[in-house]
């Protein structure tokens, strides 16, 4: 028993992680419709900004804030030069460009900084508390209440802002958008800041787990696939809850299947994307869009 | 559509090849066929997209009653999804949501297309009321001749893209070509 709860605790705490990511992934994809395969790669390179500030001997929490908005300019200055000219193009080509944006990121961030591991800092406390037998890590307690920091502040933006709520408009319908006055170009090129943002996020909190190196986000990408399938591409409440689902059973299958283990475990991520593909395409708390003619 | 020759004006400003979102600004609100309602947001955000584009948004709680007075339907279903509402209510949706910019000018496109008769009167009572009571400018466009020529002061019938008659609507309903190729009586 002690070992199930053990696993289940560290299970969310890498699936907040997961969820962190998923949850950018997700915002790219509501306010854009286009899925940001470069989203790991831009979180990447955002966690080297932050190390080379602290590396500078800036504090570690404003070097967080720089670096969060760094990201943001980085990610609209991106959409309007690399997205904006394919914006109308078939989602092959998005997907193609959002790839390029990966390896081009990938190996600019290898030859500025190289491929060595770096540790990088945590912003909390190393003594890990314990309940009972159970160990929870206080850099993953932080992280994980980071990241539902961060969803409840998106969730307040989208839903009570002006300008949030703009955002939303624009994902669905631009043509009426531009006829209410909307800047249809600018709010997708604002998704993509705020998603560059919440990716920064994220990278800053799995950095101290995973070391800090150009691939550091390669696998933590397809754990956050599963999530934002399971959770669902249109909500980003449930691609956070998507997230610690696939960390818990991530670990708990790895734990009990003997043969599955440690090796095997980026597999599952994927059994269950094909799972939820096949038999609830839009994720436990996705929307399927429903029109009345 | 391709601008080929001429000019549009509006307020004696060129506004032909200039961005949708900056002639809205001017104070013309379209209400396009289909009527164009964000089907996934509620009723009341609709309406508040309506008036993204205006300055003076100190007045909007009053303008949120007025509208709900002209659309009671609208006022019950605020917090609906508006893609849930009626074909008649999304188009009175749209009619609403054209109106919260406070507009000078009202662009109506085909507002009567697919609407059983008895909504279609209704929402052309709300638009004579808006017409006559808010001086809003109304520009209609419309197939149902009977309805539009009750509605409007002046009429155009365009026959494939051209202009073939022109003049005040009572006029229109008395020529005898018009009456039976158009009214049928």
């Amino acid at each position: 028993m002690e070992i199930f709860l053990q696993q289940v605790v560290s299970g969310l705490a890498t699936g907040g992680i997961y969820g962190s990511v998923a949850l950018a992934l997700v915002m790219i994809y509501q306010a854009t419709d286009v899925v940001n395969f470069a989203q790991g790669e831009m979180a990447m390179f955002s966690t080297y900004l932050a190390w080379s500030m602290l590396n500078a001997g800036v504090p570690y929490w404003a070097a967080f804030f720089a670096t969060l908005a760094v990201a943001f300019v980085c990610g609209v200055v991106i959409e309007r030069v690399v997205i904006r000219p394919v914006e109308n193009a078939p989602v092959l080509t998005i997907v193609i460009v959002c790839i390029g944006l990966l390896v081009i990121l990938n190996s600019v961030a290898g030859w500025i900084y190289s491929y060595i591991q770096k540790p990088f800092p945590s912003p909390f406390p190393e003594k890990p508390i314990t309940i009972g037998n159970i160990f929870f890590g206080a850099h993953d307690l932080g992280a994980l209440g980071v990241t539902l920091l961060v969803l409840l502040l998106l969730y307040v933006f989208f839903r009570y802002t002006t300008l949030g709520l703009a955002m939303r408009a624009a994902a669905q319908n631009p043509v009426s958008s531009r006829l209410c006055g909307i800047r249809v170009g600018w709010m997708l090129a604002l998704g993509w800041g705020l998603a560059a943002l919440v990716g920064a996020v994220a990278g800053l909190m799995i950095a101290p787990i995973v070391f800090l190196d150009p691939t550091m986000m390669s696998g933590i990408l397809i754990y956050a696939f599963a999530s934002a399938t399971l959770g669902g591409f249109t909500s980003p409440g449930g691609a956070v809850l998507g997230g610690l689902l696939v960390g818990v059973i991530e670990n708990l299958v790895g734990t009990y299947v003997k043969f599955i283990g440690t090796e095997l475990k980026l597999t599952v991520a994927l059994a269950m994307i094909l799972v939820v593909l096949l038999v609830r395409p839009s994720g436990l708390f996705g929307r399927v869009a429903v029109h009345r003619v | 559509m391709v601008r080929t020759a001429g000019e549009i004006r509006f307020d004696a400003q060129q506004i032909a090849g200039r961005p949708t979102e900056d002639i809205v600004r001017l104070g013309i609100a379209h209400v396009p066929e289909g009527r164009g309602t964000f089907t996934q947001l509620t009723v009341e955000e609709n309406l508040r997209l309506g008036a993204y584009a205006r300055r003076d948004t100190g007045a909007l709680a009053r303008d949120f009653a007025r509208i709900y007075d002209y659309f009671p339907v609208l006022g019950e279903r605020r917090r609906q999804i508006a893609g849930s509402l009626s074909g008649g209510e999304q188009q009175m949706l749209a009619v609403a949501r054209a109106l919260m910019l406070r507009p000078r000018l009202l662009l109506l496109d085909e507002p009567s297309l697919g609407l059983a008769p008895l909504v279609v009167r209704e929402i052309f009572r709300i638009v004579r009321a808006i017409n006559r009571e808010e001086r809003v400018s109304v520009l209609l466009v419309e197939q149902n001749v009977a309805t539009a020529l009750d509605l409007a002061d002046h009429a155009y019938l365009l026959e494939t893209g051209r202009v073939v008659v022109s003049g005040p609507s009572a006029e229109l309903r008395r020529d005898d070509a018009i009456r039976r190729s158009y009214l049928g009586y």
